[in-house]
This record gives C-alpha cells, sequence and structure tokens, in this order.
C-alpha cells in the first residue's frame, strides 16, 4: 500500500493569514498580544489573540456562500486553500474526489450565542438567516461548496487531539479508495462565551483563532504521514497524565530517537522555537492543525534536526494523540536559502509529483455526474 | 496505533453483524416499544413541556419520558447524577444494545479498547442554553457552570459512556447534521469490514432543546399541523429527540461465540449536495448518489432491496428532491417498492435520527413487517412508489434507510435481515 503523504498545508492565526506568518512567530518567539473584546449585555472584556485583519481578501472568500458566514467558516477555507495551493485546478475537477475532515471544539460559538439571545428575546423573531450557520458542520460545508468537492465530507467534534484524528480518518479513507485526496481541517473562532467558558476550568489561558489545514493523498510526497496513534482518552487531570504517558510510549515506538517534539503545552519551547500555543494562544479545534502545519514547515525548511517530527497533542477535556511525520525527500536548496516565499503550497509545487486527474470510479461513494 | 501505514490491510473484507440494539425514542425506552411501535405507525407527539413555546407558531415535538435513574454502570452515583438528558438518552440506549449483544460477559478488561462512533447534532445544548442564561445574569452566577461547561460538549457524553460499559477505544464523534447517526453506523461498518476494529458500538443522540427547536421554526421547516412526510399538501416536520446504539462486530465472531444476531450493516453511501446550506438540490442528485453509492457497496441493486425508509421529513423541499432521488435510483423497480418515513411518528430525531432508522430497518427485517406512516392524504406526484400508509406482512432482505442533512450530508445505508 501507498503511504500517505501530506502535499500542502496553510494557516490562518494570529499571526497572521498563512503558514509563513504562523512559522515566523513561532521561529521568533514573537507573543501575539491579545486584544480585548466586550460581551454585549454584560460587564467586562476577554482579552483574545484575534485574527487580524487581512490587507488582501483571498480571491476564495468572495464565494457567495461566505458571505454572512461566521469568522471560522472564513477561516477554514482560507487555510484549506492555502493547503490546496496549484492543486486547486486538480481536486476541482469534477472527477476528483476530494474528502473533506473538519475537525472543531466549539464550532460556530459566536453565531450561536447570538442565535440563543435572539431566542431569548423573542422566538419568534429569531433570525433564520444566522440559524444554520450554528450548526456544526457549516464551515465544512461552506468549505466544500467553494470546491464543489461532492464526496465524504465529516465535521469531527472532539478537543484540540481531534484534529491529529481527522488526519488518521483521511487516511484511513485514501486507503480503502473512498477519496483520491482528502483535506483535513482544523478551526476555530473567538468569542466572549468560549473565554468565560476556558476561565471557568483554566484560569489565564488566552483563546487564539484561527484555523489550520493538511492536504493529503497516496501520490509520492515530501512529508509522509508516519503513524497516529489511539486517542487516549481521560476524565480528569491524573488521567489526563496518565494518558500522556501513554502516548508517549506509543509513539516512542515509532519515532526515531531524539526527534522533534512539537507539543501543545504553552511554555515549554520546542527546539530553539517556541511553542504553537505559547505565541498563539488557546486554539482550541484550531491548536492541533496549527501544530502539525508548523511540523510541516520545520521538516520543509530543513529546521528540524531530524527527519522525523512528533506532534502531540494533550486536550483539555478528552485524549491525547500524537502523530509522527516524517520527510521522505532531501531539503531543497532553494527552500533552505529562502529565495522563495515559502509555504506549503509552494513547496509542492519544486517536487516532481502530481495528481492524477482520472481517478473517478463510477459508483463509487462520492462519484457524481458531472 | 490510530493509523499506520499498511495496518490491518491484509484481511479480507469482514461481514459485518449487528448484535445489540438499544433504543430510545418518544415511542419509549427499549425495544420492545419500538417494535410495537414502528410495526403499527403509531404516532407520539404532545406539547412541548422542556420549554416554553408560547410566542412560536408550533407547540408539538415527540418528548421522551426518561425513568428515573439509569441503569447500574461503572459511573458512580455522582457522575450519572451529572449526566444532561442528552447523555442519559445515548447511555441508556448504548447499556441496552452492550447488554444484548452480550459483550459484558465475553470481553476481559484488555480486551474493551472498543472503538465508540457517536453522531450529535447539539450534543448537551440544553446545558450550553444554561450556561449562557447563567453567566448573563446580572452579576453572572457562577455557581454550576463548570459543571455547565464540561457537560455541554458532545465529547463529554461519549466519554461517560466509555467511561459507564468500562471502553478505553477510540471515540469518534460525527457532527454532520441529521445525517450524523447514519454517519457513525456507516463509519463503524468501515472500520469493521476493513478489519480496523474487531467491534465497534454506534449510533446517534439528541436532546429537544430551545436553541434548535425555535432554529427550525425561524425556517418555517416545522408543521404547524401535522408532519406528512410525501403527501402533496405537507407543510413541515416535527421535532423529536432520543437515541440509538448498536453494537457491530465481525460476522464470523458472532456466530463463533454464538451470539444472536439480528441483523447485518451490508453497505454505506456518501455524497455531498454542494446546493445550498440549508436546501437540497431540487432534483436529488446528491441523494441518489448516497443511496447508489450505498448499493453498490452492498452489491445489492433495487430489484433486491424490499423496502426504503426514507429521510422524508416532511418539509416540502425534502421529500420532493427525495422522492426524486429514489425514483432515479429504482427505475423501473419503484413502482413496486415500498417506502414510509418513521417520522411520521417520531418526529425528527436529528443527530439520533438516522441511527434510530437503520434499527427501525432491522427490526422490520427480523419481524418481515413495513413500518407505515399511518394518515396523510394525496401523495406528492413525484412519488411513483407506494407508500406504506397501514401495517403490512413483507418478505424481505435488503433495506435501505436515507438520511440528509443541512450542510449537504446525505449518507445512505444497506441493512440485511440476520441469517
Amino acid at each position: 500500500m501507498s503511504a500517505v503523504c501530506i502535499h500542502g498545508w496553510g494557516a490562518v492565526s494570529p499571526a497572521g493569514w498563512g503558514a509563513g506568518p504562523l512559522w515566523e512567530a513561532i521561529q521568533g518567539r514573537r507573543v501575539i498580544d491579545p486584544v480585548p473584546i466586550p460581551w454585549p449585555g454584560r460587564d467586562g472584556v476577554f482579552p483574545v489573540r484575534k485574527v487580524p485583519v487581512p490587507a488582501v481578501r483571498a480571491g476564495a472568500l468572495a464565494h457567495p456562500r461566505l458571505r454572512r458566514a461566521s469568522p471560522i467558516s472564513q477561516f477554514a477555507v482560507a487555510a484549506a486553500m492555502e493547503a490546496l495551493g496549484a492543486h486547486q485546478a486538480i481536486v476541482t475537477a469534477p472527477s476528483f474526489r476530494l474528502g473533506i475532515v473538519c475537525c472543531i471544539f466549539t464550532g460556530c460559538i459566536a453565531y450561536s450565542r447570538r442565535f440563543y439571545g435572539e431566542v431569548l428575546q423573542d422566538p419568534s423573531t429569531a433570525s433564520p438567516m444566522v440559524f444554520p450557520e450554528t450548526v456544526f458542520n457549516a464551515p465544512s460545508s461552506h468549505l466544500g461548496a467553494v470546491l464543489g468537492a461532492r464526496a465524504a465530507n465529516y465535521t469531527l467534534v472532539g478537543d484540540e487531539g481531534e484534529f491529529l484524528k481527522g488526519m488518521a480518518l483521511a487516511a484511513q479513507w485514501l486507503a480503502e479508495g473512498v477519496v483520491d485526496g482528502c483535506l483535513v481541517v482544523g478551526a476555530e473562532e473567538a468569542d466572549p462565551i468560549s473565554c468565560d467558558a476556558m476561565g471557568q476550568v483554566a484560569r489565564g489561558v488566552v483563546v487564539g483563532e484561527g484555523a489550520g489545514a493538511v492536504f493529503m493523498s497516496l501520490q509520492p510526497g515530501a512529508i509522509e504521514l508516519g503513524a497516529v496513534t489511539s486517542p487516549e482518552a481521560f476524565m480528569d487531570r491524573r488521567g489526563r497524565l496518565m494518558a500522556l504517558a501513554r502516548t508517549r510510549r506509543a509513539w516512542e515506538g515509532v519515532a526515531a530517537p531524539g526527534s522533534l517534539l512539537v507539543g501543545n503545552d504553552p511554555a515549554p519551547a520546542w527546539g530553539p522555537w517556541a511553542s504553537p500555543a505559547g505565541v498563539l494562544g488557546e486554539g482550541l479545534g484550531a491548536a492541533g492543525a496549527w501544530q502539525a502545519v508548523a511540523a510541516a514547515e520545520a521538516l520543509a525548511r530543513g529546521a528540524s534536526p531530524t527527519p522525523e517530527v512528533v506532534v502531540e497533542t494533550a486536550g483539555s477535556n478528552e485524549q491525547v494523540v500524537a502523530a509522527v511525520l516524517r520527510r521522505t525527500t532531501p531539503v531543497l536548496p532553494t527552500l533552505l536559502a529562502g529565495t522563495i516565499e515559502l509555504d506549503g503550497a509552494c513547496l509542492l509545487d519544486l517536487l516532481p509529483q502530481s495528481l492524477p486527474s482520472q481517478l473517478h470510479r463510477p459508483g463509487l461513494p462520492g462519484s457524481m455526474p458531472s | 496505533m490510530l493509523y499506520q501505514p499498511g495496518h490491518a490491510m491484509g484481511r479480507r473484507p469482514a461481514r459485518v453483524a449487528v448484535t445489540g440494539i438499544g433504543m430510545v425514542s418518544p415511542l419509549g425506552i427499549g425495544k420492545a416499544p419500538h417494535e410495537e411501535g414502528f410495526r403499527t405507525g403509531r404516532s407520539a407527539f404532545r406539547r412541548v413541556t422542556l420549554f416554553d413555546t408560547g410566542r412560536q407558531r408550533v407547540h408539538l415535538a415527540g418528548e421522551v419520558d426518561l425513568p428515573a435513574a439509569l441503569p447500574a454502570t461503572r459511573l458512580s452515583p455522582r457522575e450519572a447524577h451529572r449526566m444532561d438528558r442528552s447523555g442519559r438518552m445515548v447511555l441508556l440506549a448504548a447499556h441496552e444494545a452492550w447488554m444484548q449483544a452480550g459483550w459484558e460477559g465475553v470481553l476481559r478488561e484488555d480486551e474493551r479498547r472498543v472503538p465508540l462512533v457517536l453522531g450529535t447534532t447539539s450534543g448537551g445544548m440544553e446545558l450550553g442554553q444554561s450556561y449562557f442564561r447563567a453567566a448573563l445574569g446580572q452579576p453572572p452566577d457562577r455557581r454550576g457552570q463548570v459543571t455547565r461547561m464540561m457537560h455541554y460538549q458532545p465529547q463529554r457524553q461519549a466519554l461517560d459512556v466509555a467511561s459507564a460499559l468500562g471502553l478505553s477505544g477510540p471515540i469518534t464523534l460525527v457532527a454532520n447534521a441529521c445525517a450524523s447517526g447514519a454517519n457513525a453506523v456507516g463509519h463503524a461498518f468501515q472500520l469493521v469490514r476493513s478489519g480496523r476494529a474487531r467491534r465497534v458500538i454506534a449510533g446517534g443522540y439528541d436532546a429537544l432543546c430551545h436553541l434548535v427547536f425555535a432554529g427550525f421554526d425561524s425556517l418555517q421547516a416545522l408543521s404547524p399541523t401535522r408532519c406528512r412526510p410525501f403527501d402533496a399538501s405537507r407543510d413541515g416536520l416535527m421535532l423529536g429527540e432520543g437515541a440509538s446504539v448498536l453494537c457491530l462486530e465481525d460476522l464470523d465472531d458472532a456466530r463463533a461465540r454464538g451470539a444472536q444476531v439480528l441483523g447485518e450493516i451490508a453497505g454505506y453511501g456518501v455524497a455531498t449536495d454542494v446546493h445550498h446550506l440549508t436546501q437540497p438540490e431540487p432534483t436529488g442528485v446528491a441523494a441518489w448518489a448516497a443511496m447508489e453509492a450505498a448499493c453498490i457497496d452492498a452489491g445489492v441493486g433495487p430489484a433486491d432491496v424490499g423496502y426504503v425508509n426514507a429521510h422524508g421529513t416532511g418539509t416540502p423541499a425534502n421529500d420532493g428532491a427525495e422522492a426524486r432521488a429514489i425514483m432515479r435510483w429504482a427505475g423501473s423497480r419503484a413502482g413496486s417498492l415500498p417506502v414510509s418515513s418513521t417520522k411520521a411518528g417520531i418526529g425528527h430525531l436529528l443527530g439520533a435520527a438516522g441511527a434510530v432508522e437503520v434499527a427501525a430497518c432491522l427490526m422490520a427485517l427480523a419481524g418481515q413487517w413495513l413500518p407505515p406512516q399511518q394518515g396523510g392524504g394525496d401523495p406528492d406526484p413525484a412519488c411513483g412508489f407506494p407508500l406504506v400508509r397501514e401495517p403490512a406482512a413483507h418478505a424481505f432482505e435488503w433495506a435501505l434507510s436515507n438520511s440528509f442533512g443541512f450542510g449537504g450530508a446525505n449518507a445512505s445505508v444497506v441493512i440485511r435481515r440476520g441469517s
């Protein structure tokens, strides 16, 4: 069986729109300043690491579906489009079965808060435009519509570890021929109610918002998915420590000794860099995705001292999961020289691989008449 | 490992048996009232008591009467007490399925890494609403907020089920709107068939809550009269609540241990409709694609399928598109293919619907009867198939269950009679 490879990645984070700004913030240990957001109808403000307003809005965000979509959908689409890069033309062909796995923690919380506020005021006038945007799978639906993706499309709910499970699900779909390529997205939007809720159990934690995405297929690529550990569930703090220990034992069995570890604890650095959570904030559903993007950047730039990077995500309230990413090709000198604007998609363009455009098998799930 | 290159791919595809069914719906708690209710087409709607509908157009829904106590499990009384309404429903269903499958006496402690796959649309939203109201109080009321915050999230209900049954396998929560329950069953089916798991617990759940009720009302999707799927004069859906959980395992394993095989999950297909966030593409092309894919997956065609349990919400848009999809998929078979929607009796159970309806098909196949949708007038002209209106015996081997949701999520499951 062919290995599952990561062909591109993208990110939206408090550091900016793109995987590049995310990497630069981590590399430069640039802690993003929080901004205060109010909760209308309530005293006080909540510090949040917000995604900055983009200097230039990505073209895909002009899609009609996104006109009134909440920020989480826009973050998810932007990160996914960056991950696809030049492959957009291939995956949007009618014959290509593009799978989508969208991983979220609190999901479309801003519109949910807004809609329920309207219900409490007067349910008979609550907005029919807002309600559909509260549904968990609204972001993945919008992403599917933007790309015309008619194959399998799942939204998975879980804590920060869900993104790595999403990568495992994508690998399963690819291995079983359900899809030809798969986007895995982790996304979250910050809202006063999620900040308030986080403050109940983790005082002082600053929520960050954004998304991360990877594009995977069975075609040869520069980075291979080496393994995803079985999630270790926990119910309390003691259980979390035990789950973390079991996860460590699991990935130590498959990763080379001395592999770089990208964790999600905000305090410790990884290698000479800051952790994603340390500079970007508690990303909830985006956290695991940011870690994976950072790991891919480290491998692609040759910044990792070893050809394997372990992404380990200890979630807030459900699970600990880890994934091993492996570089399969030597780092290209042009990348090391920094002569090009590097993001996942650019890297792809330099590699001798391409995705087949004729993988359509009539009648299989996701096959649709053009 | 959840994923490792080459893992579990050397095995032949397994046939997937259902050896346990757990049910909670407005028809009652447990399998027995559901067999009776689905076989007779009993209607179970009443005026909503869980929240105030006084300022809304619609006041009826399918509510569940939960028992005062939960069954004895590995949860402590305190843990059980903290569970929200939706968590109680899914635990009741999971416990019933687990006991029927007989896994409690079979699985050693080191064999309990059984995957749990659940579908939901709103998890413990009732607690989320309470959190919101308390947080906006003047001054904010912080008492109980930590518990509400922890328990409103779907992963908590899943963790509680796993903890109650002593499971330590991976948890997957699919939130594909109203197709979630079917996706959960389908995903579990794929795990067993591919050899990634020998046994899986799967299902769907959702409890009624004001936010969602008002949401469907805001879309004018709720019927102010009565849910009449595929009726020419249908005017909307009715909401319900509940849970259904199935125990799936390799058929050979089930036979080897002498378990009662209640039926098989034989095929699963999905397709995404990119037409609109809430409206189906009018010709039903994605619904057709999901049905087609599920049947190809199972190796059957319309001539083999003896009954279609339709998504059949009762909304003008859904039923029209679904009727056209069924007609396209069934072709010349359509004129003699029995179709009904069990939502006519229990309402739309959202994240639970797909799993409940697969379970209804399993019961119908086992008993060799068709689930009727009582009442109704002239059928929609797009329906070139017979709607099951009255209780009837029926000899059949295969059934197809459709589930479609917001966001264009379409899923179909093929179910086979137990042998």
